[in-house]
């Protein structure tokens, strides 16, 4: 089934969500991966104030390719989320409701995503060109020094991905490797 | 001797690596054509009709077939009757990256201080660049742009060579066990046995530009390649890693002599997005 998400979210709309389920995201997600978590859990666990605000935002590790002429991104589809595993429980305690990536997180960050109602979103990597046909904006708005791993707000529209990992426990990936393992 | 400008290098390199980033090759189109027929999963094939159809967007908009635009692998192969004039080879290969992620869009990826400044270079060089001296008076270079999703999965190991072949599919099955879902399957291995750590680590990534689907000339190993190939996709991690039948889509094993001590085995795990170029001066 396919169920549309606008963001921001509100906690009942993750904790409805199912691995396996497909999304179409529209409405605001925040880039961040390796260097932009490095500072934004530094900030946070010395509690001094966020470039932005994250409550009900969803997070998308990605590092776009930079814009044609008028277009907003170049390439931009997800990187291996498990990087970002050492940040997720903090970036999650400011009240991120979703995380797009792609592939396994640990054991820890599916116990964090129970506790806050949240889920981790997979979209397909590799598919980038395809990708960034559904963003249809985007603003850097904090640390442009780090080039492609400064944190832009994308408006996204009908952006697919599937539940990888939900609230109560469901793994796409496990099982999905379960059922055609030979 | 042939006088070969360095702008000339730094033009061809440029070239390469752009289209390699926009063109997706047809060996690998088609092997994830062919992927459709085998996946049993349907969520399965919707990923591989996605990347399919993510080929074909990127070469008509020419805009990157995946954002991780890669540490440029450069493979040169340098006629040794070839004077390279007004510069140094590597410097008009570095020259050729950094041209082609301005004039291409790609994405500027490497840090410079890999353990503290990890400060980005800001054009994507320096290129891992491997020469080769031939004969004649000819220069061909060999692109394979190199995302880290895919690197970071690949793993090196010296056997002991009473582990012998069982231990070195063992190993290369263990090897796409344990990246599951993060190297976007469906994925390509190249395996390098034999020489020394350096060595097998450089047959590995060798062994990845062989065109997909042919198998090494050797029947033993061809037929350890299609041993790998069957046991990994047997593994059930499936495209995306959403659970399916086929996880990789090719093996190549390069193998040299040893030491009598050794059994050198690296697994270099290629997305995929499995870019590559090739061209001559």
């Amino acid at each position: 089934m396919t169920t549309i998400l606008k963001s921001p979210l509100i906690e009942t709309d993750t904790r409805a969500l199912r691995a396996g389920d497909k999304v179409l995201i529209s409405g605001s997600v925040y880039t961040a991966r390796d260097a932009a978590h490095k500072r934004l859990a530094e900030l946070i666990a010395r509690g001094d104030k966020l470039p932005v605000a994250l409550k009900g935002q969803i997070i998308y590790y990605t590092g776009p390719t930079p814009p044609a002429p008028g277009r907003p991104v170049g390439s931009a589809g997800p990187t291996t989320s498990s990087r970002m595993d050492a940040y997720t429980p903090a970036i999650l305690s400011q009240g991120v409701l979703a995380l797009i990536g792609k592939g396994e997180r640990s054991a820890q960050i599916e116990e964090s995503l129970r506790a806050r109602g949240a889920v981790y979103l997979a979209a397909t990597g590799g598919a980038g060109a395809l990708l960034a046909e559904r963003i249809i904006a985007a603003e850097p708005v904090a640390y442009p020094e780090l080039g492609p791993e400064a944190v832009f707000r994308f408006q996204v529209d009908d952006f697919p991905a599937i539940v990888a990992i939900d609230s109560s426990g469901g793994n796409l990936y496990r099982l999905g490797r379960k059922q055609y393992r030979k | 001797m042939r006088e070969v400008k360095a702008t000339e290098v730094t033009r061809l390199v440029s070239t390469l690596y752009q289209n390699a980033n926009f063109y997706l090759p047809d060996d690998v189109f088609a092997a994830l054509k062919a992927a459709l027929a085998k996946e049993e999963s349907s969520q399965g094939r919707e990923v591989l009709e996605t990347l399919l159809e993510n080929a074909e967007l990127a070469a008509k908009n020419r805009v990157p077939l995946c954002q991780d635009t890669g540490i440029a692998a450069v493979f040169i192969k340098l006629g040794r009757d070839v004077h390279i004039s007004g510069g140094s080879l590597s410097g008009a290969v570095d020259a050729g990256i950094g041209a082609a992620q301005k004039e291409g869009r790609l994405r500027a990826s490497v840090v410079a201080g890999a353990c503290f400044d990890r400060r980005n270079t800001g054009d994507n060089t320096p290129a891992v660049t491997h020469v080769e001296i031939i004969e004649g008076g000819a220069i061909q270079v060999t692109v394979l742009p190199k995302g880290a999703g895919s690197e970071n999965m690949s793993r090196l190991a010296m056997l002991r060579p009473s582990d012998g072949v069982q231990g070195l599919v063992d190993f290369a099955v263990e090897t796409v066990e344990l990246a599951g879902a993060s190297p976007c399957p469906p994925v390509f291995l190249g395996v390098g046995v034999g020489g020394t750590m350096d060595r097998a680590a450089l047959l590995a990534k060798l062994a990845l530009l062989r065109p997909a689907g042919t198998s090494n000339s050797d029947p033993e190993l061809a037929q350890t390649e299609g041993e790998i190939l069957d046991r990994v996709n047997a593994l059930g991690i499936g495209p995306a890693g959403f659970g399916g039948a086929v996880t990789c889509l090719g093996v190549a094993i390069e193998e040299a002599p040893c030491h009598i001590a050794s059994l050198p085995v690296a697994v270099n795990v290629q997305c995929n997005s499995f870019r590559r170029a090739t061209g001559s001066i």
